[in-house]
């Protein structure tokens, strides 16, 4: 197995604060990697460095073997790298299927294209839909996202993960806010993604990381303490003493 | 280029970086604090004026005008804060400069109405109005020498306040954590209303500093808010540290460059071309040295501290 | 074609209004609602093409009048060396001149000044553009050739191939037109890939990047645009008015442009028009009440736009269509 992601020695401090300490981290190809960790562990900080709107203060970031720890977002993004939100973070003024056109569209060169109607772009709004269809959103597809549950958020967000047909998924929380019922939904949706593409999954519903991660990484003060498969972590002495101990 | 002149220069540089911090602190002051873009803030600088103007009449000194008209000028930032500004901290920016971009209509028309469209000279007492003598065959107004030394001390009162008094450590809180500094049990809305005030009175003190030199009139708040923008854009939006080096820098360099810069040109260009050009650049000097800091380092100089 | 929204019909309403009353007037002797409404059309297309950048793109830009002004001088200053000399090679009255040029400068302008405005956020790109726009108003100030302070009095109007300037109507059609050009543009580029790409960085500016969009290169690109259709509108003003100064180009201009497109609808494709309409009826009708209250006629316009701002939220085309925009 190949690296798609590799990070050595990530640092980032803020004002003194070590948000990440000397972070290392690898994600295999089709793997679904989960970092799990207590609150305040630097997981956000961790991903926003990932997607490169962050950057560290040292350390690097490898992308299926190339430098990439201080490119722009957007290159990132060309290179074959996406990321959902913790906190939902779609364009509320747009329909839910002009959110996930635009992620379409992204993948298509640029946009300095002035003529057409971007909503008659057939093979945009028709891809738009399939992936809308796929997370269960068929029916709301020309709603205005404001109009939208959280829930339903939270699968706009991975329509728009898999519109990009990212290789490597940053999935930030996904299940963050959700109720019983649809984060069992969510676990099912995201199951049928695994091995499609490599996920780096942040989350902190237990259940569904261990129903889901090949392996798990657990971050503590911005440092990974333990990787190794569920069972190994569930077995872990170090782990259950700094985070499932807590609860 | 005679040193009397580059000495004289550098006072009026001097004075001007002043009175451009007066300005420019408290729109940094009330932009760090409460997040509010104050576009009406060069109109209390007018009122300043126009207020001092009329109590030098009616009191007969000038310097009495000023402590009167202070408080004066305090009270109208005071209710322009609870009437206006207070309902649009919630607001985006945009709702905020419109408002008070209508404010300054009201300011000034109002000023229009009360004062006439003239300018009104204030005049000073006479042991104000001669000149110094420094050292050998240089003279300069003892009036630019008082200007420069209120604004020092209202720059080193403001300093003092900020980083020695409990007002100033609930600024600072406020300015970082709002939620915090509620929590203490300060009444935080009383803070915001002192803290407009007192950007009111340090512009309205910059108003009537200058009033006697270039008369109480209509327009001067709204040419002197840009320049103001343009110190606290380089200075770095929220940091008085950065707006009073900014505004020292802005005021030296605007002036010496009106005063020198065809010299300079002439060095390397024909003389003609450097007077045709020099007025031009000049001009736009002080702006484009904010291009090049922002070009440089988005933030200013010394971005204050993530919020 | 689905059926027309409510908006539809109030742009298309307000459309055959503006091309029908005015010349209607001015053929029944009143001139002078002809001159009002040729203002009124050049403001729309100025506003129109500042909603392009404030109401799509989010871009609060407070030195719009910068633009107007530069496009007003492309033509004054030709215009100029063509009846006195000096600068040969521009000294024409040629609208093939004239136009490229106002077009040209005034793009050249927010290409290098949004280089570094765009580098910024907020409220500190609301405070460069003003820096900006002062910074050409002082130039202007201080280049005594074209009159600094004074202005400049345009002798002779562009000269263009199907629209003699000089004749009131001619004026007004090729400004209307104008203005159905610049709705036209607007709404093409605002539906367009391009379009959603601004859109979108309005509504997330981060989520665009992380899919891929440099918004940086787009919002440019759109102030670029914006800043070159309202340097054309600057060019039909100063033709319309014949004397052009410094104070086009004054932050006041500014920001009554951005009162239109704020009072008539930010990002509607009518709101602008709208909102230049109000605005220079509430100007005509405020400034000729009777002495003294026309003389202090921005009294009750200023408390007005602060009520505004305070209480109508999404602009006129907002209130209109009973819609919430936002």
């Amino acid at each position: 197995m190949t690296a798609v992601l590799k990070v050595e020695g990530l640092n980032k401090s803020f004002g003194g604060i070590k948000a990440t300490d000397n972070l290392n981290l690898t994600v295999e190809a089709g793997e679904l990697h989960a970092v799990i960790g207590p609150n305040g562990a630097g997981k956000t900080t961790m991903i926003s460095q990932l997607c490169g709107t962050q950057i560290p203060d040292s350390g690097r970031v490898l992308f299926k073997g190339r430098d990439i720890t201080r490119l722009a977002p957007h290159r990132r993004a060309h290179l074959g790298i996406t990321r959902s939100y913790q906190i939902t973070s779609l364009i509320m003024e747009m329909s839910v299927l002009d959110n996930v056109a635009l992620a379409l569209q992204a993948r298509e060169g640029h946009s300095f294209r002035f003529l057409r109607p971007a909503r008659s772009i057939a093979h945009l709004r028709d891809r738009g839909r399939e992936l809308l269809a796929r997370v269960g959103l068929a029916d709301k597809a020309d709603q205005a996202t404001v109009a939208l549950s959280h829930g339903e958020h939270r699968r706009m967000e991975i329509a728009i993960a898999l519109a990009s047909e990212a290789e490597l998924m940053l999935l930030d929380e996904p299940m963050a806010g959700l109720g019983t019922q649809e984060s069992l939904e969510m676990v099912a949706l995201l199951k049928g993604i695994k091995g499609k593409h490599s996920i780096l999954l942040i989350e902190h519903d237990m259940d569904a990381v261990f129903a889901l991660a090949d392996r798990i990484s657990v971050l503590v003060y911005g440092h990974i303490i333990a990787t190794g498969s569920p069972d190994e972590i569930r077995g872990n002495e170090a782990v259950q003493h700094a985070y499932l101990g807590e609860e | 280029m005679d040193t009397t002149l580059l000495v004289i220069q550098v006072l009026n540089g001097l004075q001007l970086g002043l009175l451009l911090f007066l300005v420019a602190s408290g729109l940094t002051l009330v932009f760090g604090i409460l997040d509010f873009v104050n576009l009406a803030h060069g109109s209390l600088y007018m009122l300043g004026a126009f207020v001092c103007a009329s109590l030098t009449y009616a009191l007969g000194n000038f310097l009495l005008a000023v402590v009167v008209a202070l408080p004066v000028v305090g009270v109208i930032g005071y209710l322009t804060e609870r009437v206006v500004a207070r309902s649009l901290y919630a607001r985006d920016h945009l709702d905020q400069v419109l408002a008070t971009f209508g404010l300054i209509l009201v300011f000034d028309t109002s000023a229009h109405v009360i004062w006439g469209p003239e300018g009104i000279a204030v005049p000073l007492p006479d042991w104000l109005n001669g000149q110094v003598a420094l050292g050998s065959g240089l003279e300069v107004p003892t009036f630019r020498l008082l200007i420069i030394a209120a604004g020092l001390a209202a720059a080193g009162g403001l300093f003092w306040l900020v980083n020695y008094t409990r007002l100033g450590m609930l600024i600072r809180a406020g300015a970082s954590n709002r939620t915090m500094v509620s929590a203490l049990g300060i009444d935080i809305q009383m803070l915001f209303s002192l803290v407009f005030a007192l950007g009111a009175m340090l512009a309205g003190l910059a108003g009537m500093l200058i009033a006697p030199i270039t008369e109480a009139n209509i327009g001067m708040g709204n040419s002197i808010i840009i320049t103001a923008f343009v110190v606290i854009i380089v200075g770095g939006i929220g940091s008085i540290k950065g707006a009073f080096i900014a505004a020292l820098l802005i005021g030296l360099i605007d002036t010496l460059g009106r005063a020198f810069l065809d010299d300079l040109f002439g060095l390397f260009m024909s003389s003609a071309a450097a007077e045709n050009s020099a007025p031009a650049v000049s001009a736009m000097l002080i702006y484009l040295i904010m291009a090049l800091v922002l070009a440089l380092r988005p933030q200013g100089l010394f971005p204050p501290k993530v919020r | 074609m689905p059926t027309m929204s409510k908006r539809g019909w109030i742009t298309l309403v307000v459309l055959i209004l503006l091309a029908v009353l005015p010349p209607l007037f001015y053929l029944g002797g009143q001139a002078f609602y002809l001159d009002l409404a040729t203002r009124l059309v050049i403001l729309a297309i100025a506003a129109v093409s500042l909603n392009l950048i404030l109401g799509y793109g989010g871009l609060v830009s407070f030195g719009h009048a910068a633009f107007v002004g530069l496009g007003a001088y492309a033509v004054g200053i030709p215009a100029h060396h063509w009846l006195y000399g000096g600068w040969d090679a521009i000294a024409t009255l040629s609208g093939w001149l004239h136009i490229p040029l106002a077009v040209g400068v005034t793009a050249l302008f927010a290409l290098l000044t949004g280089l570094v405005c765009l580098r910024t956020k907020g409220v500190y790109f609301i405070m460069i553009t003003m820096a900006f726009a002062q910074m050409v108003y002082y130039l202007i100030v201080s280049i005594e050739e074209y009159g600094g302070d004074d202005g400049l009095v345009i002798d002779s109007r562009t000269e263009l191939a199907f629209f003699d300037l000089d004749k009131p109507l001619q004026m007004y059609a090729l400004c209307f037109l104008s203005l159905l050009v610049a709705l036209g543009l607007v709404r093409m580029i605002v539906n367009s890939r391009f379009g959603m790409v601004l859109q979108g960085a309005k509504g997330n500016p981060e989520r665009m990047a992380t899919l891929g969009f440099n918004t940086y290169a787009y919002r440019l690109t759109a102030y670029v645009i914006s800043g070159a259709m309202c340097g054309y509108a600057g060019a039909l003003l100063g033709n319309f008015t014949t004397f052009i100064s410094p104070e086009m180009m004054d932050w006041h201009r500014s920001g009554e442009l951005m009162f239109m497109v704020i009072l008539g609808g930010a990002a509607t494709t009518i709101g602008p028009v709208l909102g230049a309409t109000v605005f220079i009826v509430l100007e005509e009708v405020l400034s000729s009440l009777p002495h003294p209250f026309g003389i202090y006629w921005q009294l009750p316009f200023g408390l007005l736009l602060i009520l505004v701002v305070m209480f109508i939220r999404g602009g006129l085309a907002g209130l209109f269509s009973g819609r919430k925009e936002r």
